[in-house]
């Protein structure tokens, strides 16, 4: 039993949503177009997403200059790896545990950790303090570390959800069988506590792999530590960095030959890409956590 | 006597019992010390003349001569002005969106739905780096989409976009938007999922049309969120996305005067022009502001929707 009314609200509603989603995707659509057109035709034609002519020549030129491009890769798989494990072990510790009631100093520790979410010391103060006094410029802890492990909406989330979601009778039965704090964590409280796991995995681990702040501010030298997101911040400001900070596999491919139109939609098509290809198995996911985070309780 | 000590061994019972428990808590505290506590004592440099062989507790003091300094210059209106302002852009925007997008996708039938969600959702997913790729690929000057095709269709001159500032506050908005719109609408849209069905059958019942049911059913349901949501991001109003106006504009000097805000002022004072005073004095200026303002919206929030609030 469907009116006029609704019938037109639906059209109209398919029509807002399409417009909408094609304005989400064309950007992409366009860079990747780009990425696979001759060099020659997107001087003459800029880009495009109508290619005249297909070349996947820039591609190629990235893989043969050398291998700044699968290094990079490594290092934000490594990265991203390391940097959710880290941030899921501190968060989930922290947060089970002023999630236990009776803990004596919990309000303090709890204010302790909220009151980062309501004071910031900002950019030169963490500067100073990272690079004077734990020196971590040019290292791998200077993408790992800064700002990036956890922070104090993080815990507060996973405490709300501890204490929500894991009953305390049922910690304190397993208690009672023997169990000690740990074993009641991982074998009792975890397995509960898996959908708020997953979404600070999630948010830890798009935060770790999106990072550019960190590699820009701390590594001056190492540029062997570069993250593809810092390769690709160095190529939109210098095109030639690609060639000039990379022995060149091939001698065929010298200065000259850089496709330098099409060769930064196809780094940046290499950059999207890992993200494009997981989205659909963690979406779901990703918009419980969303939910979760957005609205409290 | 007797009664203290016992007390005091209780005490020493419940701390060992507790012992495992403070373990799991030390890791995240220590990171926290690290990260956000050990800094704090550095804000002081906006009173001071650093000088990195004295280190920050030998440096001279200057007293207010850093913030004199930084409020003489036009800077200080002009980072403030935009931070301000674009914040108030995008909460009125991204609200006015969200929310439309939220009560569309909670209205429509079939599968396209989905579809629709996950690629709104998809910006937001993306760095911003590559966000400055994409913006690149429309605006650069000689390949542009929109200057060799679009305006080219039209019969228009070239636009140097990264020139030209009058253009970047409707692409900093634009750009925010298309990124955040996906994720702001997820929230709404779960509080629309949440409203009890029975009201809308009733209203159905008595001849309201969809458009009645939204403005009087959904939309007055909907307000404790746009509530939580506005305060929340008042409260952070006085931040700003680096990522958002260093990258995108891609640092462009013509800019400046429309892309700067505090967040970038900071960087290059620190980074780029080697200016440590000025540099610490605003971010002094918006660590203190910030906190006020954070503490005040927390406080109004608490009176209207104390369920929501951060206290």
């Amino acid at each position: 039993m469907r009116t006029r009314e609704d019938r037109i609200f639906q059209t109209i509603g398919h029509i807002v949503m399409i417009i909408l989603s094609l304005f989400a995707l064309l950007p992409m659509i366009l860079l990747f177009m780009s990425s696979i057109t001759d060099d020659g035709a997107l001087v003459r034609n800029g880009y495009s997403f109508f290619p005249e002519k297909f070349s996947l020549y820039a591609y190629e030129y990235v893989f043969k200059t050398g291998n700044a491009v699968p290094h990079a890769y490594y290092i934000s798989v490594v990265l991203t790896v390391v940097g959710v494990t880290l941030a899921l072990v501190v968060t989930t510790l922290i947060a089970y545990g002023l999630s236990r009631p009776g803990l004596p100093g919990r309000g303090l520790i709890t204010f302790y950790v909220f009151f980062t979410m309501l004071f910031n010391g900002g950019l030169v103060p963490t500067y100073i303090n990272y690079t004077n006094v734990f020196q971590i410029k040019n290292s791998f802890a200077a993408i790992l570390i800064p700002g990036l492990v956890t922070n104090g909406f993080y815990i507060m989330l996973m405490k709300s959800y501890f204490t929500a979601s894991v009953p305390d009778e049922i910690l304190e039965a397993a208690k009672i069988d023997g169990a000690g704090e740990w074993q009641t964590l991982l074998r009792i409280a975890l397995p509960l506590a898996k959908p708020i796991v997953t979404t600070i995995g999630l948010f830890a681990g798009i935060g770790y792999w999106n990072d550019w702040q960190n590699g820009y501010i701390y590594l001056t030298k190492r540029t062997d530590l570069y993250s593809i997101q810092n390769l690709l911040n160095r190529m939109i400001q210098n095109i030639q960095y690609l060639s000039q900070n990379t022995k060149l596999a091939n001698a065929d491919v010298g200065l000259s030959a850089i496709p330098t139109v099409s060769i930064r939609m196809s780094m940046a098509v290499l950059g999207i890409l890992p993200i494009v290809i997981i989205y659909p198995f963690i979406q779901k996911n990703f918009i419980k956590g969303i939910t979760l985070g957005g609205v409290k309780g | 006597m007797k009664s203290s000590a016992n007390s005091f061994s209780k005490g020493k019972v419940r701390f060992r019992k507790y012992l495992p428990v403070y373990l799991m808590i030390l890791p995240g505290v220590i990171y926290l010390f690290i990260n956000n506590y050990m800094p704090l004592p550095g804000l002081v440099l906006a009173f001071k003349s650093y000088n990195a062989k004295k280190g920050i507790y030998k440096s001279a003091w200057v007293g207010l001569k850093n913030f004199k300094y930084l409020f003489a210059t036009k800077d200080a209106f002009v980072i403030t002005r935009n931070t301000l302002l674009y914040n108030l852009a995008f909460i009125i925007v991204n609200t006015v969106l969200a929310i439309a997008v939220a009560i569309i996708l909670s209205e429509l039938t079939g599968k396209a739905k989905n579809f629709y969600q996950s690629a709104i959702l998809l910006p937001y997913m993306i760095s911003m780096v590559i966000v400055s790729y994409l913006v690149f690929a429309f605006l650069s000057a000689e390949n542009g989409f929109f200057n060799r095709t679009i305006l080219r269709l039209m019969g228009k001159e070239a636009i140097f976009w990264y020139q030209e500032k009058k253009y970047w506050p409707y692409i900093i908005i634009f750009v925010n938007s298309w990124k955040v719109i996906g994720y702001n609408c997820i929230i709404y849209l779960s509080t629309i999922l949440g409203i009890d069905r029975n009201y809308y059958e009733a209203a159905a019942i008595d001849g309201a049309g969809k458009m009645k049911q939204i403005t009087s059913i959904t939309l007055p349901l909907l307000k404790p969120t746009v509530v939580m949501m506005t305060f929340l991001a008042i409260g952070r109003i006085f931040y700003s996305d680096f990522s958002l106006f260093y990258q995108v504009p891609m640092n462009s000097g013509p800019l400046f005067p429309v892309t700067n805000t505090i967040d970038t002022y900071v960087y290059r004072g620190l980074l780029e022009l080697g200016d440590i005073a000025l540099s610490a004095a605003a971010g002094f200026y918006q660590s203190v502001v910030g906190f006020v303002l954070v503490v005040i919206s927390n406080l109004l929030l608490r009176k209207l929707d104390p369920e929501n609030a951060l206290f």
